[in-house]
């Protein structure tokens, strides 16, 4: 770990009682999803962590519970400092309060978690669906999201296939 | 025929005025510019000097539906994109043909998944199907000299017969 970061780690530690993992000299920390716009804030105004770099999800299902992490990437162009914040969010409803009014670039990426995930983010400005339609069912990158779409036609199945494919009118 | 070999030249030509029709169709087709990925620029490669399109009337890409009787569907179409393509089919005006150039606008190609269509002709009825990845310019010619055949062969009674059905 960067010893610029430890001060930073142990602030976290002691305030929000954050788990800390290393992985090829990244840093993780693991907050709860109510903890989240504190633990931002105090990152964003005392540590100069002025940029969120990226802001997205992993599904873990089925491996672990709860199954999604909500990840924070953050990096302090001042400092020359990245640090990840993660959250888990369990399956049945996940909610995170939303992060627009710490970092407003947080509005668009909470609307393709909303899409992509199904992360819902309490107090978000603006929440639709950004890059499916809006009737879409389902959120495709959930690992239990049916992979692919057509069965492919071959000689021995085309008629039976072709019965039921949704052609176009007039 | 008959009127020419008694009469000898007179600079008449007599046929007949579905004939007439059809191939000053096929020879004045402007197509819809609808490139939507890779196959686009194939779609200007066939226009280019070097395969020259426009010898068959065809320079004149509209950039406006209501000015084009062909739509070249060049390219992957998105879930997000399809309304908007069935749109603009149904504003141009009859008749019209459509070309579903490569893979992806055929069949969906490579792109098995939720956010593309599997063949553009969930969307409008398709006429020519053109086969590749992309279809070189010379596929594309041969995929418009595909539908030239099919409008040279199509008659009065079934223009009739497919206004009464859309109607």
């Amino acid at each position: 770990m960067d010893k610029k970061l430890e001060p930073i780690v142990k602030s976290l530690q002691d305030k929000f009682s954050a788990t800390f993992e290393e992985f090829r000299d990244e840093v993780h920390l693991f907050v709860k999803p109510e903890q989240i716009v504190d633990a931002l804030t105090l990152l964003r105004d005392e540590y100069n962590f002025e940029l969120l770099s990226a802001l997205t999800a992993v599904d873990y299902y089925p491996q672990e519970t709860p199954r999604f992490h909500v990840v924070y990437q953050l990096t302090s162009i001042a400092k020359n400092l990245s640090v990840q914040i993660r959250v888990p969010v369990n399956g049945s409803s996940p909610k995170v309060p939303t992060a627009t009014h710490v970092y407003d670039v947080a509005n668009w990426r909470e609307r393709e978690l909303l899409d992509m995930f199904g992360i819902e983010f309490d107090g978000h400005p603006d929440p639709r669906r950004i890059l499916s339609p809006e009737d879409m069912e389902g959120h495709p990158l959930r690992k239990d999201f049916p992979l692919g779409y057509e069965e492919p036609q071959f000689t021995f199945n085309f008629d039976e296939i072709d019965l039921r494919k949704p052609y176009a009118k007039e | 025929m008959g009127v020419e070999q008694k009469l000898g030249n007179m600079g008449v030509v007599t046929t007949t005025l579905e004939g007439v029709v059809n191939w000053s169709r096929t020879n004045a087709m402007w197509p819809m510019l609808f490139g939507l990925a890779c196959c686009a620029i194939e779609m200007m490669s066939a226009q280019s000097s070097s395969y020259d399109m426009s010898r068959f009337g065809m320079e004149l890409m509209r950039a406006s539906p209501r000015q084009s009787d062909l739509m070249i569907v060049a390219g992957r179409v998105s879930k997000k994109m399809g309304p908007v393509l069935r749109r603009l089919y149904d504003q141009m005006p009859e008749p019209k043909w459509v070309i579903a150039m490569g893979d992806c606008a055929s069949c969906g190609g490579v792109f098995n998944n939720y956010a593309i269509f599997q063949g553009v002709d969930e969307v409008v009825p398709v006429d020519v199907f053109v086969a590749g990845c992309p279809p070189r310019p010379e596929a594309l010619i041969h995929g418009v000299m595909t539908i030239h055949e099919k409008v040279k062969g199509e008659s009065f009674k079934q223009y009739a017969e497919k206004y009464k059905q859309t109607t």
